[in-house]
């Protein structure tokens, strides 16, 4: 379907489409890109997912990643001196420490108000992409604003922290070349955590089930509330982790532009992933692919790369609404029945 | 029921009148020169509040059409993202016509291409089984991504709707500049409101639309076409939130932007609910709204030096949190909303 | 919409059972109807005629398709295959509005009246009077007057109510105005009497013979038995999809129509030998609740259930059952007054800590939106709510061996039809998954199990079952406290019976000493 919006476009489709290949495993360093692309797909897939499993719909994965970006540089440009085993784990700790932060705060608003979290995580979306960005705020010469406590001031006007330490920065894993760091890693590990979570724990089973019917839960004597708000938190925490990495293994950096690529993706994923960690895992390899083609296709091709999101959005669609495909596969072998009996009309 | 719609129309009618009480004080009274208050009940702020809350009027119409008929709508920002988007498409093609003309195509091609996507959203939900957030996500997603794709940031539309002054009216002191000396889509806006209004509590479509909201098999059982008046409703709601969306094109800014929209769909549909899906409720929540990004650009402009520009900015997305968390059990969603109308199940 | 005088319309007067065959029409024939649902035959060939001026009771318990088979006629579900005549002619029904253009209303057995709006409103919904546009309800005011009045008094009702106010008895009246306002002259009901008390099923029944006698043909569904033989000129009996069988009342016995029901002779009564109450189990004293508007539910109500005995506790809805059960079991405050629990103070316990200290069995009013989650597999639910305590958890990893042993152990003790233990709920029939909920609750060592409808909804050899266990459970000493709107489930099972009315409790007093007549004027409020 995407060959044919592409067709439509007036472009080359087969072009696009091994441009798009090319660009996400055509080289070592493609895959490399594709896979340093996967890691933030997978953790706020999770993030959506998990709170999707407890009957919430987190639209605030993006606020969640900034506000984790922030708490992990926040740790990262400090503390010179610590050991690296100390100073990584700190600084992602302090990641999905805001992020978890960030995600309580509809879960709470939810149960203690009833406000609904589809506004409340959009709202915070905003109110989180200008507080990170007041953080790294260079200052400005037409007020007497002052800046940021995170600008960086040899940056000059440029709004912009500091580098992460070295101590606090994920390593790379086949040297600095590739630039694939261990994040990836513990993408994996999380989706592991998220299974394990949901499908051999008390808590997860607890959290499944007010998701499924607020009420069975209720009257099994299920804390309804404190699991809504956990749920939001560990949602939060994911989306966190997925800032933390971005900042400590890619940009080393935070600057409030990088926030960009996460938002409604990871819905799409979660979607996608039919909440379960292994499809969401693939669901994001896949949107990796996409995405770390879709400049390289641009560039052989002419097609725009912003058509890759309309093609993720359309696999979206086909993939939640099986009817739908079903309707077309009728509608399209319906036509050529038609155009095979059409000429036999004819003679 | 009745007692809450009474008491968010009361809400809408005591704020417009403060704020008009303060117009006329800062018009007439001698401590009108007192900077704070010149900046909370100026002319200014005021007819920008009326301006910023014309958009959120529109879409929280089109999300109460919607809604009222049971069909969840998250998907207005991409309503009005799709009509914002359409208008610059049509105007921009026509820049060579005379501007009358071209703003009258920019018009209708927001009505139809906001009449599309409700289509669309209906079409998913009832016809293809896509969960109804879901579909309204898809939504957003598909406008993002198309309007991403096809934007040129090269080209300018040129010109946009001014004033048609009422005649009269718009010579009365304060409320003439405030309310009869605006641009149409304004008055279709507040016309909206009273129209959609008095349809909705005494004609055959409004008691029908009501019954299919709070108990769509009763409304079958007793004859009423179910699934035509819920295509009908997302379809007219889809066309008023385009026009939402529209309107910030051909009339606030007359230019397009990616990203224009900002959440405006998401405070629209915070409007809806603080407004108890009524539409003088939804009038008052969206005149608070844009009274809020009002005071945050006076703000802004008055550079105060206590608060950096951040801050301020959040102010409307937190005074929208705080509304709809303000809320508790004093409003009521409509009885079937969210859950698709299946005939044949059982019971 | 007109609704002139219905034996007119259709060239009748005063046409009655008796003299039928001088009237060798049907105005409604069904023939060869078949439905499939995914995986069930919910009606099988189904032939059935109809009659003006007869009331035809479709008889058949739970499940066997008789509300199926009425929401075809009424055009809410098109056939499989087979075919529907109203009058002679082919009924092409898409949808209700077809039926209802043809004559034929239905009240279901969950009334289909839309809460929040007002009688007159949903009375005129989709048949409405407009003036330039604008509706007219003044005009709709007077056709409804007028029709009522016809009545003279059975069909009063006050327009401007709004339907969330009016008890039960009240919306059925709602209903079948609402029927005869669309001119129906074919008038389904589906099992009307549930929400009755037998005065006021009297009172339904004098109306229905009176329709009949103007020439409207009923159709009138229960698994009644007592009822069908009050009321019926003719009765047809359904059993898992299939009509095996007509008969009249005159010619047939309770138990004939039962066996022919069933497809065996179950046991209209329930084995039961005189209980030894022990110490008091539960104590209520002066306890009030309130519902979440603020109104009083239960209002000041004392009583103890003993060791050894069930308390039976009658009332129709909307009485206060509901929240009383729901403040026993700590889902719902406690405005005033104590609950003792086996001597403990339980009035202001959560469901977490009742459930903890292992003190109640409860067996919810609606076991779909509280007893089990459909999407889970048996064993899940099996556990729902004993998740939280060993031997399912340790450390707070579920135990998923222990929790198999145990869904394989109350399958097979609750007689729990499924295909497998991981098979999701939602895909057994009614009676699986309510004795999957009855077997979950009735654990060893319970001091007290409240059972509220314990058989709503399943089939008779369901019912019989839970009705054996529950008899067990007191047997082994349990106290049950035992809700339920139908009386003969309560005259069959109760040690002692009490009626909940308006939310107070009155009546108080050993079954033997109650009848069901006295229990009908307990259940309207007159104290006799």
């Amino acid at each position: 379907m995407g060959a044919v919006l592409m067709a439509v476009l007036g472009h080359n489709p087969w072009e696009a489409f091994t441009g798009l290949v090319a660009g996400s495993a055509g080289t070592a360093h493609d895959l490399a890109t594709t896979v340093r692309k996967t890691s933030p797909f997978v953790l706020t897939g999770l993030s959506v997912a998990l709170a999707m499993k407890a009957g919430l719909f987190n639209i605030g994965a993006a606020g969640q990643f900034l506000m984790g970006s922030v708490g992990a540089v926040w740790v990262g440009i400090q503390f010179e001196g610590l050991p690296v085993w100390f100073h990584l784990p700190l600084a992602l700790a302090a990641g999905i420490g805001s992020g978890s932060a960030w995600g309580a705060i509809p879960g709470w608003l939810k149960v203690s108000t009833g406000a609904h979290e589809v506004i409340t995580t959009v709202m915070l979306n905003y109110v989180a992409a200008l507080f990170a960005g007041w953080t790294v705020f260079a200052g400005s010469t037409l007020s007497t604003t002052r800046p940021g406590p995170l600008w960086d001031p040899t940056a000059g006007p440029v709004s912009v922290s500091p580098d992460v330490l070295a101590s606090a920065r994920i390593p790379w894993i086949l040297g600095p070349s590739l630039r694939i760091h261990w994040g990836i890693a513990l993408a994996l590990l999380a989706a592991l955590l998220v299974w394990w979570l949901m499908e051999r724990t008390r808590i997860g089973f607890e959290l499944k089930t007010v998701g499924a019917k607020p009420l069975a839960a209720r009257y099994a004597g299920m804390r309804c509330g404190w699991t809504t708000v956990l749920a939001m938190t560990w949602a939060g925490g994911l989306a966190g982790l997925a800032g933390a990495i971005e900042t400590l293994g890619v940009h080393h950096k935070f600057a409030p532009e990088f926030g960009g690529g996460v938002g409604f993706e990871s819905i799409a994923i979660a979607l996608l992933g039919q909440g379960y960690p292994l499809g969401i895992v693939l669901a994001a390899l896949l949107f990796a692919v996409l995405d770390a083609g879709a400049s390289k296709m641009q560039f052989d091709s002419g097609v725009p790369s912003d058509i890759i999101q309309v093609i993720q959005t359309l696999i979206l669609i086909f993939a939640t609404a099986p009817a739908l495909a079903t309707w077309l596969l009728n509608r399209v072998s319906r036509t050529q029945r038609a155009a095979a009996a059409a000429p036999g009309l004819r003679a | 029921m009745a007692v809450v719609t009474q008491s968010t129309a009361r809400f809408a009618a005591g704020l417009s009148l403060l704020l008009l009480a303060g117009a006329f004080l800062v018009e007439y009274a001698p401590f009108a020169d007192i900077q704070p208050i010149r900046m909370l009940f100026g002319e200014n702020v005021l007819n920008f509040a009326l301006r910023a809350a014309v958009p959120l009027i529109l879409g929280a119409l089109g999300g109460i059409l919607c809604e009222r008929s049971g069909i969840v709508n998250i998907g207005i920002e991409g309503m009005m993202l799709a009509g914002a988007f359409a208008a610059f498409v049509a105007k921009n093609a026509t820049n060579h016509w005379a501007l009358g003309p071209s703003l009258l195509l920019g018009t209708c091609a927001t009505l139809l291409t906001g009449a599309a996507m409700g289509l669309l959203h209906a079409l998913f939900c009832l016809r293809f089984g896509m969960d109804q957030i879901i579909s309204g996500a898809s939504l957003i997603l598909l406008s993002m991504g198309i309007s991403a794709t096809f934007f040129d940031e090269n080209t300018v539309a040129v010109g946009k709707l001014a004033p048609w002054p009422v005649p009269l009216l718009s010579a009365w002191p304060v409320i003439g500049p405030l309310l009869f000396h605006k641009p149409p889509i304004t008055y279709v806006a507040l016309l909206a409101v009273a129209v959609v209004g008095f349809a909705l509590a005494h004609t055959r479509w409004g008691l029908r639309t009501r019954a299919i909201g709070e108990h769509p098999r009763a409304a079958d059982t007793a004859g009423v076409a179910v699934l035509r008046l819920q295509y009908l409703n997302t379809t007219l709601g889809g066309a008023l939130a385009g026009l939402g969306g529209g309107y910030l094109v051909l009339e606030a800014v007359g230019q397009f932007q990616e990203g224009m929209i900002a959440g405006r769909g998401f405070i629209a549909l915070a409007a809806v609910i603080f407004g108890n899906w009524h539409p003088v409720g939804a009038l008052g929540a969206s005149l608070l709204f844009g009274y809020a990004q009002a005071v945050h650009n006076e703000l802004l402009l008055a550079q105060a030096p206590f608060l950096p520009r951040h801050f301020v900015s959040m102010i409307p997305y937190v005074v929208t949190v705080i509304a709809v968390a303000g809320l508790a059990g004093r409003v009521r969603a409509p009885g079937s909303l969210g859950q698709p109308y299946l005939r044949e199940t059982e019971a | 919409m007109n609704a002139a005088p219905l034996a007119e319309q259709i060239g009748l007067r005063h046409q009655s059972a008796g003299n039928r065959r001088n009237m060798p029409y049907p105005v409604l024939e069904v023939r060869g109807v078949t439905k499939h649902f995914p995986g069930v035959v919910a009606n099988r060939n189904i032939d059935l005629d109809l009659f003006p001026g007869e009331i035809l009771a479709v008889l058949g318990e739970n499940g066997a398709g008789k509300s199926t088979l009425m929401n075809i006629i009424c055009g809410l579900h098109p056939p499989t295959s087979g075919s529907i005549r109203v009058g002679g002619r082919r009924l092409e029904c898409r949808s209700p509005r077809d039926a209802i253009a043809a004559g034929i209303a239905m009240v279901h057995q969950h009334f289909q009246l839309v809460s929040s709006m007002t009688v007159l409103e949903n009375i005129v919904l989709g048949a409405e009077t407009t003036r330039r546009g604008i509706l007219d309800p003044a005009t709709d005011e007077r056709g409804v007057d007028e029709l009522c009045r016809r009545f003279g008094g059975q069909l009063d009702i006050n327009p401007q109510a709004v339907i969330d106010d009016l008890p039960m008895a009240m919306r059925l009246r709602v209903e079948i105005v609402k029927a005869l306002y669309r001119g129906a002259r074919i008038l389904i009901l589906d099992e009307p009497t549930a929400v009755l008390t037998p005065q006021e099923t009297g009172s339904l029944f004098q109306l229905l013979r009176g329709l009949r006698n103007q020439g409207t043909a009923i159709i009138f569904i229960t698994h009644k038995l007592r009822e069908v033989l009050d009321v019926a000129d003719r009765i047809a009996v359904l059993r898992q999809g299939e009509v095996v069988g007509h008969t009249r009342p005159g010619a047939t016995t309770e138990q004939a129509m039962a066996t022919m029901m069933v497809g065996r002779a179950p046991s209209l009564t329930v084995p039961k030998v005189p209980g030894v109450p022990g110490p008091p189990m539960l104590q209520v004293d002066n306890l009030t609740v309130h519902r979440n508007d603020g109104t009083t539910a239960v209002d000041r109500i004392s009583f103890e259930v003993h060791q050894g005995e069930i308390l039976g506790l009658a009332g129709g809805q909307d009485n206060g059952q509901t929240e009383l059960i729901g403040a026993l079991t700590g889902l719902r405050p406690v405005s005033s007054g104590t609950v003792r629990l086996n001597g403990h103070d339980t009035t202001h316990a959560s469901a977490r800590r009742i459930g903890r200290e292992g003190g109640t069995g409860h067996i919810p009013e609606d076991r779909h939106t509280h007893g089990m989650v459909e999407g889970f597999s048996v064993a899940q639910n099996l556990v729902l709510n004993l998740c939280n305590r060993p031997p399912f958890t340790r450390w707070g990893l579920l135990r998923l061996e222990a929790i198999r042993a145990h869904a394989r152990r109350k399958a097979a003790a609750f007689d729990i039809r499924a295909t497998s233990l991981e098979q999701p709920l939602g895909s057994l029939s009614a009676g699986n998954q309510q004795k999957l909920v009855v077997a979950r609750e009735m654990r060893d060592g319970l001091p007290l199990l409240i059972a509220s409808q314990p058989t709503r909804g399943v089939d008779v050899g369901s019912v019989e079952f839970i009705h054996h266990q529950i008899v067990q459970q007191r047997n082994a000493g349990q106290a049950v406290l035992l809700a339920s709107y139908d009386l003969d489930e309560i005259l069959a099972l109760a040690d002692r019976i009490a009626v909940m009315f308006k939310g107070r409790l009155i009546g108080l007093s050993p079954a033997a000493q109650v009848d069901r007549n006295r229990l009908g004027l307990l259940m309207a409020g007159i104290p006799a």
